[in-house]
């Protein structure tokens, strides 16, 4: 599919997401966050990674204001699919496109590590190649990932079965040490009404070759292949 | 004409700096310490003499962009 990843001042992934579309069959282009539209037949908007504006003020919330966020706005709502991993989930946030918000690290230290995620569903354009419960390790990095929200929209998540994937260990168990930031739930990654906008702190696209880890993040980039 | 806008968790919404800076004071065996909250304050330099027109645009700019409403409550305090 068509695929536009925008760039942000201080985005830093998206070499990287661009490598495991392009590796999955896509045709992802750069977008610059000054331009307001969306190049034509765009089918999924990529918010990579990376430290946009420094992170100043707070995370993604300059990023989240740009120019081309009206244009993603405006493609989510026609139903066009837009993924946002890491820094590109905390501007999903900011500019209103998924609810809650990403605080700090409960333990106040940025995690860089190996992470298991348990795939919550896999009747969605973005996890329909993995399987039913399946368990997956990806890598996470980042200082502020710890999802927060009010109890009636963490209700309303888990009630519309909104939640994409939980952080788990090897074995699929949920909690304790094996929530790496404090996230409500355990939510690792979560959709919108209408599971066309995935928002995930951690990085699929870093997981798609043996030779640098593991090949867990290859079933995102193939799902949308499929959809 | 200056302003100073000060933005502040919610309460209710965990501030894991606040609770560490509560700890380290606590540490420094500085007496009476309570609790604490970190927030953040921006002083704003006015191009206009409007004070009822300067609080409104500040408002705005609260709710669009220097707060995050979500958790986050914000004053604004224009200067004489």
């Amino acid at each position: 599919m068509k695929a536009a990843v925008i760039v942000f001042p201080g985005s830093n992934r998206e070499g990287d997401v661009i490598r495991a579309l392009r590796d999955a069959g896509h045709a992802p282009v750069k977008v610059w966050h000054a331009d307001h539209e969306l190049p034509s037949g765009t089918d999924l908007v990529v918010l990579p990674g990376g430290f946009s504006y420094g992170d100043y003020l707070r995370c993604g919330a300059i990023a989240g204001r740009a120019a081309i966020m009206d244009a993603v706005r405006a493609h989510a709502g026609r139903g066009g699919l837009v993924l946002g991993i890491c820094n590109g989930f905390q501007i999903l946030v900011e500019s209103g496109l998924l609810p809650g918000i990403l605080m700090r690290n409960a333990q106040l230290r940025f995690v860089c590590k190996m992470q298991h995620l348990k795939v919550e569903r896999t009747d969605t354009a973005f996890t329909r190649a993995y399987a039913p419960g399946q368990v997956i390790e990806v890598a996470i990095a980042h200082g502020e990932g710890n999802y927060e929200a009010d109890e009636e929209t963490i209700r309303r998540l888990e009630g519309e079965g909104r939640v994409a994937f939980r952080y788990c260990d090897a074995e699929g168990r949920v909690g304790g040490d094996a929530n790496p930031n404090g996230s409500t739930n355990a939510i690792a990654g979560i959709y919108s009404e209408r599971f066309n906008v995935l928002g995930m702190m951690p990085h699929p696209e870093n997981l798609i070759e043996d030779l640098v880890g593991g090949t867990d993040g290859r079933g995102l980039f193939e799902s949308l292949r499929a959809a | 004409m200056k302003a100073r806008v000060t933005v502040t968790l919610k309460n209710g919404v965990l501030d894991p700096q606040g609770k560490a800076i509560e700890g380290a004071l606590k540490s420094l065996g500085i007496d009476g310490i309570g609790s604490v909250r970190q927030g953040k304050v921006f002083d704003v330099e006015l191009a206009g003499t409007d004070k009822a027109a300067a609080e409104a645009a500040l408002k705005t700019a609260c709710e669009k962009l220097l707060a995050n409403t979500v958790i986050e409550n914000f004053r604004v305090d224009i200067a004489g």
